[in-house]
């Protein structure tokens, strides 16, 4: 069982998360009876990982905010915001470049994947990623005490065919088989779909820190139907610190004479320092900026919120206006949709909340947390592809692409085979022949795009048709199916229909790794958790045991404890010393025995909690299921921990 | 006949054949289609035939899912759509459209010549007539009357291609009846109408 174990993820520009979907609470999680949808905390208890990777100064890893803190120290040893460059070729990030800190590694090849230069190593964008998910991974293997090797993992709904595959090739690097690829407003529209069984339209408005996304959905009895998607994948909370950050730079170096690219570590502090003001501005009218330059002095400055509206609304204005193209595509008027739904962190900007509200004359739903909302649904997903429960049963997924699909056509011109929008899995069936006789080998061009010309959109394979048995020019007729698989990736196959003759096909992604490189990263991953295996054991063998020993103080303060017999109480005191005693020490192996034992005396313990739960949630009015299964599946979380 | 999708033993999915659309819901090669039952049949079968259905299937299962529902996808979306459902049983007729259908349209672009625009009859005069105004707007410019002129005339283009839904409907009616004629009544209307859509698409882009 503990295999099959499918855990949702959100691996987001700006912070990812980890959750699962059992069938019952937890020690830990005694508040979630019932539903049983949760995120996983990290070693911290915090329930977000920011996006940050770092390599510290003995080149080992540092992910989340132990990287967030070295991007401050050492900026040129960390990386953020690397989902803005997955998938992506040298010349579509030149843009970026400008904006963000990224380092390119020197000797970059025309054609081949980026590689961002951190301290003395060069790494892809999805190994960086890959660095996020393994820690997300670890998190989970904590917290269930086995291993976990299967993975839903989000995307936004406007990402293309390449940095989808590159997503799938970060889950893989790190150990992930990735069950699905899920669109990230489709999984906020499931996590808000499991408490209220409804038919309707609803709009998921999805405004993060890097993307933003808007689909409309239709509800039919458990079926959630994507009719259509709009959206910009560089576009997010990441553009308005930007332009929030321009400013202060302008005013650090008109004011002050400091010019900050000369100092990366103060434009990570007025980063720094701009984020706060802007989430301070989402409750109150104004913030006050105060950041320390290199030579003592410090920059001050007061930002209202009404200029910071002022300077954000283009910003926003970009947003509503992919949301009237989804309307349009969708072929509905904006008073039409039933309910919109608010998703990521830009979301708690009141001036998105106010024209949002104003374009769908209705106010929208905020109930739960956007930072959180994408990784429940991600393991509401993940719940269905293990094979569902008494919740999901009836639910299901029908998204759409989000990208007309094209071959390049005599003239440059874009022949459009799949149109955007189409549910998927989709296929199309083109075919090809020869230009001049004898002729054995056909060269296609495949794009993404909604533009007229090939070369406006974005070039994802170019195939060779090879093995053509010499003919007459026009008489090979091949054919070659086109097909968008559930995680809106594309497969091609072809065939020669004269001769029968399978055509072979030499698929050369546009930007993407091939097999080949993904493996030997899977390979070099091992390698470098091989060393510090054994320290970091005992890390997280502390770390467990802490958070096992502060759940054990919250039981004794419930009521349930008082239900216990007195030896079993004894027991459990008895064990909870030893258990402090080999905290004391190095000894992973001896921490783990005592949390095991511990672990075994307080199991009726948390099953009292849990029926207390249950029990509270049967008597309230907003239990949407009463099936509990057989008890807790998801594993009592103060358990052993760390498999390998 | 409707295409067998599932074993009849153990109810799980079949490998995709060949099949057209019509007959992958069951259906008889009829215009005239309750769309609210296609719906329930496609949301039927998804439920089926889904590929997350059989996430934890072998490999060989896995790929007939993706197959079907791959098939049943484009399907549901060309049947669903009056337009779509009408070229694509002209098509199963052999039935080409003419030059201003969407294939025709990129057949030329493929082709790189410059595609071949008849005038249906009936709209030569309009026809000159808009190609006049829009000619004088790309020579002095887009005054307040000539916008006036534009608009009212794409209002009268558009009601036409209101009343081309009407004349689809009653084309249908008689390929549904039998009369297999109806086809050449079904291309001269889908014909108008991409031509039409095209004068309305020019007038959209003029007053930009």
């Amino acid at each position: 069982m503990a295999d099959d174990r499918v855990v949702g993820i959100d691996l987001g520009t700006t912070n990812s998360l980890v959750a699962y979907m059992g069938t019952g609470p937890t020690l830990a999680h005694p508040h979630e009876p019932g539903k049983g949808v949760f995120i996983i905390p990290g070693e911290d208890g915090s329930n977000l990982v920011p996006s940050v990777v770092a390599l510290d100064h003995d080149n080992h890893v540092l992910v989340g905010n132990a990287a967030r803190e070295a991007l401050l120290t050492s900026p040129e040893r960390a990386v953020y915001s690397v989902k803005r460059l997955m998938g992506r070729g040298v010349e579509d990030v030149q843009a970026e470049l400008k904006l963000f800190p990224f380092r390119l590694a020197e000797d970059l090849a025309p054609g081949e994947v980026l590689r961002i230069q951190l301290g003395e190593r060069s790494y892809t964008p999805p190994e960086i990623s890959a660095q996020i998910l393994r820690q997300l991974k670890r998190n989970a293997e904590r917290f269930f005490g086995a291993a976990v090797k299967q993975a839903v993992i989000t995307v936004p709904a406007y990402f293309n065919d390449a940095q989808r595959q590159a997503t799938k090739d970060a889950g893989r690097i790190a150990g992930l088989e990735v069950l699905r690829l899920v669109n990230e407003p489709t999984a906020a529209s499931l996590a808000y779909g499991l408490d209220r069984k409804q038919n309707g339209t609803i709009v998921v408005y999805d405004f993060g820190g890097g993307t933003f996304d808007v689909s409309i959905l239709k509800l039919k009895d458990g079926i959630f139907e994507v009719i259509a998607t709009n959206g910009d994948t560089h576009l997010g909370g990441d553009d308005i610190d930007n332009l929030m950050i321009a400013v202060a730079v302008a005013d650090v170096a008109g004011d002050l004479g400091v010019d900050a690219r000369e100092h990366p570590d103060l434009v990570q502090r007025l980063r720094r320092a701009v984020i706060e003001a802007k989430t301070t501005l989402s409750s109150q009218e104004t913030a006050d900026l105060e950041v320390e330059l290199p030579d003592g002095r410090l920059y001050q400055r007061r930002i209202e919120r009404e200029a910071f509206e002022h300077m954000i609304e283009p910003i926003v204005e970009r947003t509503l206006a992919s949301c009237r193209q989804a309307l349009k595509d969708a072929e509905l008027a904006a008073s039409q949709v039933d309910e919109v739904v608010l998703v990521g962190g830009s979301t708690r900007i009141p001036l998105v909340r106010r024209l949002v509200e104003d374009l769908f004359e209705r106010k929208p739903h905020t109930e739960l947390n956007p930072d959180e909302v994408v990784a429940l649904g991600a393991a509401v997903q993940a719940k269905i592809l293990a094979g569902g429960s008494a919740e999901t049963k009836d639910m299901l997924l029908l998204d759409v692409t989000p990208l007309s699909l094209g071959i390049e056509a005599l003239g440059g011109v874009t022949a459009k085979i799949i149109h955007r929008n189409s549910t998927i899995p989709a296929s199309a069936t083109e075919h090809f022949t020869t230009g001049v006789e004898g002729q054995v080998s056909v060269a296609i061009h495949v794009v993404q795009g909604e533009r007229e010309m090939a070369k406006d959109c974005r070039s994802l394979a170019r195939f060779d048709l090879k093995g053509i048995p010499p003919m007459p020019a026009g008489l090979p007729r091949i054919e070659v199916r086109f097909l968008i698989d559930a995680n809106g990736i594309l497969h091609v196959s072809a065939r020669e229909q004269r001769s029968g003759k399978e055509s072979e096909i030499q698929v050369q992604p546009s930007y993407g790794l091939t097999d080949e490189q993904v493996e030997s990263m899977i390979l070099d991953s091992f390698d470098n958790a091989e060393q510090d295996l054994a320290q970091r054991q005992l890390i997280e063998a502390r770390n467990d045991a802490e958070t096992m020993l502060t759940a054990l103080v919250k039981g004794r303060r419930n009521e349930a404890w008082t239900m216990l017999s007195f030896s079993e109480q004894r027991k459990v005191d008895e064990l909870e010393s030893k258990l402090r005693l080999a905290l004391g020490g190095t000894d992973y192996h001896s921490i783990r025995r005592w949390m095991e034992e511990l672990n075994q005396a307080s199991m009726r313990l948390a099953e009292l909690m849990m029926d207390a739960a249950v029990g509270s949630a049967l008597r309230g009015k907003n239990m949407d299921s009463t099936d509990m299964g057989e008890g807790p599946e998801a594993p009592h979380p103060i358990g052993k921990a760390e498999f390998n | 006949m409707r295409a067998e999708h599932f074993c009849a033993e153990c109810g799980h999915v079949q490998p995709a054949e060949p099949t057209d659309f019509f007959s992958f819901f069951g259906l008889g090669r009829k215009l005239e289609l309750d769309e609210a039952a296609l719906e329930h049949d496609f949301y039927a079968l998804s439920r089926k035939l889904h590929p997350d259905v059989y996430s934890k299937a072998s490999a060989r299962e896995q790929a007939w899912s993706l197959e079907k529902t791959s098939q049943l996808n484009d399907a549901y979306r060309t049947l669903k759509d009056p337009l779509l459902r009408t070229e694509y049983l002209l098509q199963l007729q052999g039935i080409q459209l003419d030059e201003q259908s969407k294939t025709a349209t990129e057949q030329a672009r493929a082709s790189g010549v410059e595609k071949k625009q008849t005038v249906p009859a009936e709209l030569l005069e309009e026809a000159f007539e808009l190609n006049m105004l829009l000619e004088e707007t790309k020579l002095g410019g887009l005054d307040a009357e000539l916008r006036g002129q534009l608009s009212a005339t794409r209002e009268a283009l558009k009601a036409r291609l209101n009343t081309m839904q009407d004349e689809l409907h009653a084309a249908w009616k008689q390929w549904d009846s039998g009369n297999s004629a109806a086809t050449t009544q079904m291309v001269d209307v889908l014909n108008r109408r991409s031509y039409l859509r095209n004068l309305v698409r020019d007038i959209n882009e003029a007053l930009k």
